[in-house]
């Protein structure tokens, strides 16, 4: 499962400038079917960026981003007028993603938060909606909804907190819930935006073994930004480290380890990065 | 107090009401503030007053004209402004509220500032009550649907909606075009209840107040609404006696449930909810319970470090 399979996610040449500022350079990488993707690098370099450009938050300035062959965004370079699909529909195709800043819906209720993201497995109309009598389209495809949302916090383990209004959670449990609603979404690819930013060890050991498993059980493809060096090391099949916009290295963690421009960009004399890097690392 | 009087109050209520729920959907669940709904108002209220005085059609056709018109145009509105962020869409719509006024004042085809009058008086009691009645049921249901959540995920977290495959802008539109339908309703009963309708009638100030019921009755609340409508309709004229002072105290009644309910008197939760879960309402209690330990604990540990 690890190394062979389709690809899955395609970054050629991927490009993005604010103004005058190049955010990112000229990124190229590819993520396998099943494959465990992280994404490292220094603050500023680019990663969250480039996820805004995965689920078409920015458009494209140059290169091109294809999802199982399809291209989901290219730039302007290329063609007359920037491609851009819309988020929704480049989540509808199967990209779902977590965020570094939690963004839940907070007033609502954990259950509620997963029964939003649900929607996709329903498909009845408006007009359905208004009328609620047994055996219609609409009350059949609730129960199924209802039934998945229910599914989903117990495989999260948030069945004990389903009523707790989501802005009242703990904040490692705000971070499995966004999962929860992500994985609502039935992606093949799941974004996951610095999962562990907050979390204790323990926590984060635990939500490595929870990224492995909802990759089995769910079979997904997963994509990792994150700062937590024990993480990244430990769950990753492959490794790809951005510096300033611009790649640097790509590989398994082992061989990233060990690259000479890796170990420069973090331990070498690059301003202000080097702090936050090693707080990561600690 | 005579029957005669309450039941004109009642039926004010009525199309107060259906506006209210309208703008409930927009605002209360969408999270669109909007100061422009006394135009979609006058929209429904001009149009079924054309169809019944000029054209002759009967009541209730002419109704559902008046609605879907302003739906047409709120569609049309909703087109050109839905992509403005914020408090930019709100500006818009008052914007909105007054160029409507302002081009009926001057329109002579519908009776320039002088307006429309002679039409039939055909809005009562009944007709309000089935109006609210099909109004209310219906808004229950879209709420308590997938397309309602959607809806109620764009207030929570646009962003975070449009990430879980929601098109943002398709249900704003839809929460739109629909407040609208029910504000164009509102204002045809209104006009087959007055039997005369003028500009003067959909100004500003009526949109707010349409605004500040919705927040009073708690936002993301239909039951909220529906209380709101009655005891902000009902409280001035019980206070008509005090003359001028009974809007000082219709503010100060505003005030001091916002004071006392900074999430309005409902706070986003249903009547029904209250008696149907107290099980819900339990589980959840004992799960906070356990995160303030929890919290107390990694305070403790934070502290340590």
């Amino acid at each position: 499962m690890k190394s062979e399979g389709m690809e899955v996610l395609k970054l050629e040449h991927v490009t993005k400038q604010f103004g005058g500022l190049t955010a990112v350079d000229d990124v190229t990488f590819n993520i396998r079917e099943g494959e465990i993707f992280g994404l490292i690098g220094p603050n500023g370099a680019g990663k969250t960026t480039i996820f805004n450009l995965i689920n078409g938050v920015y458009a494209l300035s140059a290169g091109k981003i294809l999802f199982y062959g399809k291209t989901i965004g290219e730039g302007a370079e290329e063609r007359k007028k920037v491609l851009k699909l819309k988020p929704f529909q480049i989540a509808d195709m199967g990209i779902s993603r977590t965020f570094q800043n939690i963004r839940l819906f907070r007033n609502l209720s954990v259950y509620d938060n997963v029964l939003i993201a649900c929607h996709r497995s329903a498909n009845y109309g408006l007009f359905e909606s208004l009328l609620r009598l047994k055996g219609t389209r609409f009350a059949r495809q609730e129960k199924v909804l209802r039934h998945k949302a229910d599914d989903l916090l117990d495989l999260m383990r948030l069945v004990f907190y389903r009523d707790v209004i989501s802005n009242n959670l703990p904040y490692g449990l705000q971070r499995k819930l966004e999962i929860a609603r992500a994985l609502a979404l039935e992606p093949k690819l799941l974004l996951l935006d610095e999962p562990a930013a907050g979390m204790n060890p323990e926590e984060t050991g635990s939500l490595m073994e929870m990224i492995r498993s909802i990759r089995d059980q769910f079979h997904l493809t997963v994509l990792i930004i994150e700062h937590h060096m024990d993480l990244i090391m430990g769950v990753c099949d492959r490794i790809h480290v951005l510096n300033f916009g611009k790649s640097l290295a790509e590989g398994t963690p082992a061989q990233v380890q060990s690259s000479p421009a890796v170990i420069e960009a973090y331990l070498g004399v690059q301003d202000g990065a080097l702090y936050a890097v090693n707080e990561g690392e600690q | 107090m005579s029957w005669y009087y309450i039941e004109g109050i009642l039926i004010q209520c009525g199309y107060v009401l259906m506006v209210v729920l309208g703008l409930s959907l927009l605002t209360g669940f969408a999270g669109l503030f909007s100061f422009g709904h006394a135009g979609f108002m006058a929209i429904g209220a001009y149009v079924s007053a054309i169809c019944t005085t000029k054209f002759g059609l009967s009541f209730l056709p002419a109704l559902l004209l008046g609605g879907v018109v302003a739906g047409v145009v709120g569609a049309g509105l909703g087109k050109l402004t839905l992509n403005l962020k914020g408090d930019y869409f709100c500006i818009a719509t008052l914007g909105f509220g007054e160029a409507v006024r302002l081009i009926l004042e001057n329109w002579e085809y519908v009776g320039g500032a002088r307006g429309i009058s002679g039409i039939p008086w055909e809005t009562n009691l009944k007709s309000v009550i089935i109006a609210c009645a099909i109004g209310t049921l219906a808004l229950m249901a879209l709420v308590r649907s997938r397309h309602g959540r959607s809806i109620i995920a764009i207030r929570e977290d646009e962003l975070a909606a449009e990430m879980s495959g929601i098109n943002t802008f398709r249900y704003k539109m839809i929460a739109l075009i629909i407040s609208a339908v029910y504000a164009g309703i509102g204002g045809g009963l209104l006009a087959h209840y007055m039997t005369y309708i003028q500009p003067k009638m959909f100004q500003m100030v009526k949109s707010t107040e349409y605004t500040i019921i919705v927040i009073f009755g708690g936002l993301g609340s239909v039951t909220g609404s529906i209380i709101g409508t009655f005891i902000l309709t009902f409280l001035p004229e019980m206070l008509r006696s005090l003359d001028n002072w009974r809007l000082v105290i219709y503010g100060l009644a505003v005030i001091v449930i916002m004071v006392i309910r900074p999430r309005g008197l409902m706070g986003g939760v249903e009547l029904g909810d209250i008696f149907r879960l107290p099980a819900r309402r339990r589980a959840a209690k004992l799960a906070e319970e356990r995160i303030k330990n929890m919290n107390g604990e990694s305070a403790g540990e934070e502290a340590q470090r």
